[in-house]
């Protein structure tokens, strides 16, 4: 139990946040973990929020239950804060992680009361500029695994290239693109820790 | 050797379809089983299966298809959930009873009304008399090796039954884990080849059908049918015994978690067996002598094995994931207490319903229903039989 790690993801419906729950669960997967990723199902339509989670471990996971008290959260679209309580439930030790222009500082004024560990990542611009489309889910991958240290980073972009050969086999055209931008993901996700 | 994927609950039976290779597959779309013949549709026009795909206007259709398709001595399939199965009604009952061994895969998901897409046990519970074989699973690994095994069940000689292998809607029919597949090779092989005892299109033996039977015969062929479902029992032995050499993987009527020197269990079917057993650790972490009995098989209902297994408990707590507004209790509750009653000392024995409607079920819930039992043990009075866990009131 100890070993397991808990995400929960928030996003508008349309963002990708379900296939980036996904993308994280095969991304541990490949690593020779046990995995689990789901989307909350709910009346969903574009633009609505929207919840999924992974759960990752080295043992077998038999919970079924959504996550109440997850490791880490990923705040997909930042204008969800306020709007639905993301930060309900997260562990002391764990950390929040927002796509977002802003800076650490300026989002932690929106979180009432949070003096846990806090990152930022403009997904959205490094989607735009590495694949030329607002994907962010690419980049709020590798701001996850970089934050967790869930996997030691060069296996994780060698696990990724792989996973995206694979699932672009038919637009090769698009495996670059994805892995410029987890890469620098990795690099410009930052905290305001120090 | 086994290959390492992670799949969904459904990805997993459209695979275990692809595998099997089946003659007909007949559906039609209804959330959350959908993605099952959309998966597989894929493959019928990837030309990886050579089945013939029919795709019908409804359930009913889907269904009456699968019977003509069946009776015509090809292996047919098929998927549904909730109001599609409930549309299959009256199809389900020809099935059973002209003994054709359909096999189908049911993610389970509550009947209307309210409307609503998510997972609970109304559907199946509700066709349970309707002379189906039903497997239930756990996660996606349980339901891939009950629908392959599930063919094999349904259609030995001594059985030829139609089979509903049936798996939480969402919870796991569209959450992705780990699974073990078995390779092509190694289904086909375990499947073999369909060998239909009887079959319309056998031109030496001209048969006849579905036609009227009169008061005449009508209770034969009932007590035929019944006998057949007996025999489903060892059937589905003797097929997990093979399919545990294959595998590894074993199968018993039930799963009994922890239930040596047990004081205390639940008997929980699907999804929820799986959150229970984290409980289950917890508690036996701390010293508690907790056990779970998880139903696989509930038709048919193996009645002396599961008494044996609870006889020595002094409290058991049965959980179903549907009403069955018998105000009495739901349905796996019913039959559970009702095995117990040769036994001179029972355990008591009280009913939780629970997870309607896709209401999520925690760790912490299961917890609360250990927490009746032990209080039940320390005053031997089981209070309110006929509860609900995690319900406003």
């Amino acid at each position: 139990m100890s070993n397991m790690m808990e995400v929960r993801w928030h996003g508008r419906g349309g963002q990708g946040a379900k296939t980036a729950a996904l993308l994280l669960a095969d991304a541990a997967f490949d690593a020779g973990k046990y995995v689990q990723g789901f989307p909350e199902y709910g009346p969903e339509r574009m633009g609505a929020p929207i919840t999924a989670y992974t759960r990752i471990s080295s043992d077998k996971i038999t919970i079924h239950s959504n996550i109440y008290e997850p490791d880490y959260v990923v705040v997909v679209d930042e204008t969800l804060i306020g709007v639905v309580d993301v930060m309900k439930g997260l562990k002391p030790a764990g950390a929040v992680i927002v796509n977002t222009e802003k800076k650490p500082d300026e989002i932690r004024r929106c979180l009432e009361n949070y003096d846990g560990r806090l990152y930022t990542i403009d997904a959205q611009r490094i989607s735009q500029e590495a694949l030329g489309r607002p994907f962010p889910n690419t980049p709020m991958l590798g701001a996850v695994v970089k934050v967790s240290g869930m996997m030691a980073d060069d296996e994780f972009i060698k696990t990724m290239q792989h996973s995206f050969e694979h699932k672009f086999a038919s637009k090769t055209e698009v495996v670059a693109g994805n892995m410029k931008a987890l890469v620098r993901s990795m690099q410009e996700v930052h905290g305001d820790e120090n | 050797m086994a290959i390492r994927e992670r799949l969904s609950g459904n990805e997993a039976i459209a695979y275990a379809m692809k595998q099997i290779n089946p003659d007909v597959v007949a559906a039609f779309p209804i959330t959350p089983s959908t993605e099952i013949p959309q998966y597989f549709s894929q493959y019928v026009a990837d030309q990886a299966v050579d089945t013939g795909l029919i795709l019908v206007e409804s359930e009913h259709s889907a269904m009456s298809a699968c019977i003509g398709s069946q009776s015509a001595g090809a292996r047919t399939m098929t998927a549904t959930s909730s109001c599609g199965l409930a549309l299959m009604w009256e199809m389900l009952y020809v099935a059973a009873s002209n003994r054709l061994p359909v096999t189908m895969a049911v993610v389970n998901r509550a009947l209307s009304g309210p409307i609503n897409i998510h997972a609970d046990h109304s559907d199946s519970m509700g066709a349970r008399d309707a002379g189906w074989i039903q497997l239930y699973s756990e996660n996606n690994q349980e339901a891939y090796d009950n629908f392959i095994q599930a063919v094999r069940i349904g259609e030995h000689a001594q059985v030829q039954l139609p089979v509903m292998v049936c798996q939480d809607g969402f919870i796991t029919s569209h959450s992705i884990e780990n699974i073990e597949l078995m390779e092509d090779e190694v289904v086909k092989n375990f499947v073999g080849q369909y060998e239909p005892v009887t079959s319309l299109l056998n031109p030496h033996e001209a048969i006849a059908i579905g036609p009227y039977d009169s008061a005449a015969y009508y209770m034969e062929h009932k007590r035929q049918q019944a006998e057949a479902m007996k025999n489903a029992c060892q059937v589905a032995k003797e097929v997990a015994t093979d399919f545990e050499a294959l595998t590894g993987r074993r199968y018993d009527y039930f799963e009994a978690y922890r239930m040596e020197d047990t004081e205390t269990a639940i008997v929980v079917l699907n999804s929820t067996a799986g959150t229970a057993k984290s409980t289950v650790d917890t508690l036996r972490a701390a010293g508690k002598k907790v056990g779970l009995l998880k139903i696989r098989m509930f038709r048919p209902f193996p009645q002396e094995e599961i008494c044996q297994a609870l006889a020595h408990l002094k409290a058991v707590a049965v959980m179903d994931r549907s009403e069955g507004f018998s105000a009495a209790g739901g349905p796996v509750f019913a039959e559970v207490r009702s095995a117990l009653y040769p036994l001179e000392q029972r355990p008591q024995i009280i009913n939780y319903i629970y997870g309607l409607g896709g209401r999520d079920v925690t760790t912490q819930h299961i917890e609360m229903v250990y927490e009746s039992l032990f209080d039940i043990m320390e005053t031997n009075d089981p209070g309110e039989v006929y509860r609900y866990l995690s319900v406003r009131e």
